[in-house]
């Protein structure tokens, strides 16, 4: 690879990295380990794999858009977006950095899984002493917990 | 609009039958959104209806490359009328009372839970794909339905009455979980589609341990209902898609 072409895919898996997610926007794509790949396709067109997180997200689309607008922007051309299925994205991609700003934020990052349960700490004041509203929450990858030492609610990120 | 008519293979007929039942399921538990007991279950069951609506838009846009004709999910779901529909029966019906949407919710959770776990090494690798996902959201589903069971049943004298009586009105539908016709035996030979007959074990392992906490007992096997993969319907499906559908025929292609 030349290092015109080298230059061009760096800023794009850059610009790829840097959109945020648009309901969590503390966290961005990279960190929610959404970003399977970006490379230069023999055409020289740009192409980024992506992977969804639930089925029905509706930011999915919006999420591929800011992506070919991310990619444009940094002037590496109209790129091709792709959504894998397969393998299934897990809780267990999202990075360090993203569950520290999640945590930072007020949504309590998930476990890995398979790891035993152990007490979900409130994001707000750092107790343990919390329970579970629903398994549900505002989005389709969060669920609704209350902490019973501040009394307040806060979100926090499923275990998928 | 014209109604669309799809040259049916086993296969596309296959994916259809799994997508139908998705967008269905999806839009009666979407009929509770505003009308739940209370604002969480509001939520929850709004969020289990858009996971399935994710998961029917997977498999009309599979069914779409199947037929390879260049339509879209959008025309796979507005523009088929009911006989062309090949959902469970289970999934039409209409949604009743939060008993009868928990206690349907329950069974057909317990039963996709296992199916897509097994369809994760489905020949189709798309919908391998698409099973490698759904088997992670019906594990919630399954979850949070299983618990209400539990709750109904072990519940008030009046959330048993209503439990029980729609579990005795639900139970006849869940014969067409496990029904394998032509187009299902080609799917299982191809191994593309699970045979139903080891999902049945687990299933009946999970819904009588569930049955068992809430305190009641699997109904009789009896005489049990069959037409939805055949595209024979009860009356509720047209009058549901007549709503879902009346947009999109009306101003056809709208967007907004």
């Amino acid at each position: 690879m030349t290092t015109v072409a080298l230059d061009r895919l760096e800023r794009a898996i850059e610009a790829v990295s840097a959109v945020p997610d648009p309901e969590i926007p503390v966290v961005s794509i990279a960190d929610l380990g959404m970003v399977r790949a970006v490379r230069l396709a023999v055409d020289g067109v740009v192409e980024v794999d992506l992977t969804p997180t639930y089925s029905g997200c509706p930011a999915t689309r919006l999420i591929g858009e800011e992506v070919a607008a991310a990619v444009e922007a940094a002037g590496c051309g109209k790129p091709r977006v792709r959504f894998l299925l397969g393998p299934a994205w897990t809780t267990d991609w999202i990075t360090p950095e993203g569950r520290k700003a999640l945590e930072r934020y007020g949504i309590a990052p998930p476990r890995p899984r398979g790891a035993p349960a152990e007490p979900v700490r409130c994001p707000h004041c750092g107790s343990e002493d919390t329970e579970e509203i629903s398994a549900f929450g505002s989005t389709p990858c969060k669920a609704l917990w209350r902490c019973r030492s501040c009394r307040e609610p806060f979100d926090r990120f499923k275990c998928l | 609009m014209t109604t669309i008519h799809l040259e049916e293979t086993p296969h596309l007929t296959y994916v259809l039958r799994l997508a139908d039942t998705a967008l269905v399921n999806a839009h009666r538990l979407s009929e509770w959104c505003g009308h739940a007991p209370m604002l969480e279950e509001d939520l929850a069951l709004v969020n289990i209806a858009l996971d399935l609506l994710g998961q029917a838009r997977l498999l009309y846009e599979h069914a779409a490359g199947l037929e390879g004709k260049g339509r879209t999910e959008d025309d796979l779901a507005y523009l088929r009328d009911a006989p062309q529909f090949k959902n469970l029966l289970i999934a039409e019906l209409p949604r009743g009372d939060f008993a009868f949407t928990i206690v349907r919710q329950t069974l057909l959770s317990a039963f996709f839970h296992p199916f897509w776990q097994q369809a994760v090494g489905s020949t189709d690798r798309t919908l391998a794909g698409i099973a490698g996902k759904a088997e992670k959201e019906v594990a919630y589903h399954l979850r949070h339905a299983g618990a209400w069971l539990v709750r109904l049943g072990d519940g008030t004298e009046e959330s048993r009455r209503r439990t029980v009586e729609a579990l005795e009105t639900l139970w006849p539908y869940t014969g067409e979980l496990f029904e394998v016709d032509t187009v299902g035996e080609a799917m299982i030979e191809a191994g593309i589609a699970p045979d139903p007959a080891t999902i049945r074990p687990v299933f009946e392992e999970s819904v009588d341990r569930l049955l068992g906490e809430a305190g009641l007992e699997r109904p009789v096997a009896g005489w049990m209902q069959t037409g939805g993969l055949r595209g024979v319907h009860t009356e509720h499906l047209g009058h549901m898609l007549a709503v879902m559908q009346h947009l999109q025929r009306a101003y056809p292609g709208a967007v907004w």
